[in-house]
């Protein structure tokens, strides 16, 4: 485990299957990334900007309401929410905003689904001062509007996507056609663990620093690692962030969290690890949501940020051989683990982080009182008010609280 | 150049093209979407492609997510989807022309829809249907490994993608593993047809003819029989798609779109002819 091949696999997923257009930019990138991980002034800088941009490290906070609540295992939480913009999203913009900009690259394109991507890449392109293009697909649009309004004033330019399942597959298509169309000038950050090598394996790099700080602050604390990690699992990148620091303890049980939409038995999830099987979109071979023709399925969830049929090709690998538990919760309970963490601790997750949320409840029940369970808690959820499902439950909690 | 040339397979496509250098012909590559615009027009286009004009036909097998392609062939995939096509359906389709065509076909494919449907399987009976070749955009040479079985044992080649992009290694990686003819894409950018021309391509085109030891075909943009005349003049070939595609879709009636496209492969064919 660790380094993908020359080829850019793990174990057997990965790789590059990309129209021979792009072949030239990704090899640029790699070389490019492998020299700037070396150079002390982008590594100093990325740090910096870390530090004193985007605000990390993030707090591991002790969940002390929520830890009684459930009667179980101490529950950590890894503050992603805190960062600037509100999720772990712009660990990733920055590193490869600043990459962009080292490599004399004027204009960055991005996918987004939840928006959360979409910002921090509108966000990192104001600080580099380079001109910004957003992929949305029109349903996530509707569903996490105040994130577009953010990325217009942020002067990004946002493209509304109507093909397919008007969600984030289609929007990562609209956006390797731009990139096979400007790939002279443009970078083009991918926001997840996915696409063609060299990206899951620079994605994991920018986004491991969640892990790096957690293992530092655990140990502080508690003088010992966690015996559980949890996390959400869309594309994979807060996921992998969180993991690959631990990878290597076997000790150290990791569980990622699918969606399964409206019920694992029913065709609306998006639970790619738990029911797809291998193969080829957007760039790598990895677990996949499709039929029986090989043609890619539409995956629904409330969660826009977990509505992908894909997934990184790490995972697939740490799926095949048993380092990483992965199991899937449904809409209706990542909801109620949403209410739950808000009214308990005074914290409103992202509903992305709320699966995440809902698997630990279970968890943490079944684990000794003295064990530690860190969830990585990957965004907030101010996003997420403009959801019409999260709209009704909000609506139904003040009406009870109106007849109190 | 011409001892490589001895080492490469003989095959179909390869004799398409000594053909035609012997009549100083040059090829003309219709693309077509299987079963667009619906299955019975597209077998009978196959047909008379093949009767005025075309040396090969390209068949696009529809997939959910051509991250290639334009919004031209974007459209006819998912017009073609509806239509219930999948690998097996475009087989039948093309089953029903075997011994009533007598050019080679390629198939276009992205990857996922083959894997799928198993490799070896896959170049068995797209062999059985005549198929000679096959393009698939997201496999590049690099990847080659994959893909080996479709034409072990089966005389399918292995059609490979050179994009303006690439640099000279990559150039000279592709031209050696290209099997057929090499696909030069002559603008970085998605399928579509485009009206101009970037002007450093025909010296491109002149580069890559003498560094090739296969033919070269030229695609991706070409919209007109001027720009196909154009370009044809320093290659072996040109592949016409997403135009032939627009043509049909500004005519109302199934017949009235056969017409047309047959038309469009006639005047373009004359263009190529007066070369």
């Amino acid at each position: 485990m660790g380094q993908p091949t020359k080829l850019g696999y793990f174990g057997k997923f990965g790789g590059r299957f990309v129209p021979e257009t792009l072949m030239a930019a990704l090899l640029e990138l790699e070389t490019e990334f492998k020299r700037a991980k070396k150079d002390k002034s982008f590594v100093d800088e990325l740090k910096r900007l870390s530090q004193t941009y985007a605000g990390r490290p993030t707090p591991l906070y002790y969940a002390k309401r929520l830890t009684h609540k459930w009667g179980g295992a101490k529950v950590y939480l890894k503050r992603e929410d805190l960062n600037h913009t509100g999720a772990h999203k712009i660990n990733n913009s920055l590193g490869q905003g600043l990459l962009a900009h080292r490599m004399g690259k004027k204009r960055i394109i991005a996918e987004t689904g939840a928006g959360q991507h979409g910002v921090a890449v509108a966000t990192v392109a104001c600080l580099f001062g380079q001109a910004c293009t957003v992929y949305m697909g029109r349903a996530d649009m509707e569903r996490q509007a105040p994130n577009v309004l953010r990325m217009n004033l942020l002067g990004t330019k946002v493209v509304p996507v109507d093909s397919g399942s008007k969600t984030l597959k289609d929007a990562t298509n609209e956006a390797i056609r731009d990139w096979v169309t400007n790939v002279a000038t443009t970078h083009y950050i991918i926001g997840s663990t996915v696409g063609p090598h060299p990206y899951p394996y620079i994605v994991r790099d920018f986004q491991s620093v969640i892990g790096q700080e957690t293992k530092r602050q655990i140990k502080k604390v508690e003088k010992i690692l966690p015996h559980t990690i949890i996390a959400c699992v869309g594309g994979g990148s807060n996921a992998m962030g969180m993991f690959y620091p631990f990878v290597d303890d076997k000790k150290i049980k990791l569980i990622g969290v699918e969606s399964s939409g409206d019920g694992l038995k029913t065709q609306r999830h998006s639970a790619t690890l738990s029911l797809g099987r291998p193969g080829v979109l957007h760039g790598s071979l990895s677990y996949l949501l499709q039929d029986n023709d090989g043609q890619v399925m539409m995956t629904h969830t409330i969660a826009a940020g977990l509505d992908y049929p894909g997934v990184g090709p790490e995972h697939s690998q740490y799926k095949d051989s048993g380092r990483v538990e992965y199991r899937s919760i449904t809409d209706k309970e990542a909801l109620k683990a949403f209410v739950e963490l808000s009214q308990a601790e005074g914290i409103i997750p992202a509903l992305e982080s709320s699966f995440a949320l809902a698997h630990a409840k279970k968890v943490a029940r079944k684990m000794k009182k003295s064990s530690i369970l860190v969830i990585n808690l990957s965004g907030r959820g101010d996003k997420d008010m403009a959801n019409a499902e999260v709209a009704q439950i909000v609506s139904d909690i003040s009406k009870k609280l109106a007849t109190k | 150049m011409k001892s490589i040339v001895t080492k490469k397979r003989s095959g179909a496509l390869a004799d398409t093209f000594a053909k035609n250098s012997r009549n100083k012909r040059k090829a003309l590559m219709p693309f077509l979407t299987a079963g667009y615009p619906n299955p019975n027009s597209f077998v009978e286009l196959v047909k008379r492609f093949s009767e005025d004009g075309a040396d090969i036909i390209e068949i696009g097998i529809p997939f959910s997510d051509p991250m290639a392609d334009g919004k031209t062939i974007q459209f006819s995939s998912e017009v073609a989807l509806n239509n219930g096509i999948n690998v097996a359906r475009t087989f039948d389709l093309l089953d029903r022309l075997v011994g009533k065509i007598s050019i080679p076909l390629v198939v276009m494919s992205y990857y996922n829809p083959i894997l799928n449907y198993g490799l070896t399987q896959f170049g068995k009976d797209a062999s059985a249907v005549g198929v000679r070749g096959s393009i698939i955009p997201d496999i590049i040479p690099d990847e080659k490994e994959n893909v080996k079985a479709i034409s072990d044992s089966k005389n399918i080649d292995l059609i490979y993608l050179l994009a303006p992009t690439s640099s000279a290694s990559r150039q000279k990686m592709i031209v050696r593993q290209a099997q057929g003819f090499v696909y030069l894409v002559t603008v970085a950018g998605v399928t579509g047809a485009r009206r101009e021309t970037p002007p450093s391509l025909v010296k491109w085109i002149k580069q890559v003819k003498a560094d090739s030891p296969i033919p070269v075909c030229a695609g991706f943009g070409i919209s007109d029989p001027s720009q196909a005349k154009k370009l044809s003049r320093h290659c072996d070939g040109v592949i016409i798609g997403s135009a032939i595609i627009d043509v049909m879709r500004k005519e109302q009636t199934k017949k009235k779109q056969v017409d047309a496209a047959v038309a469009f492969i006639k005047k373009i064919r004359t263009g190529l002819d007066n070369g």
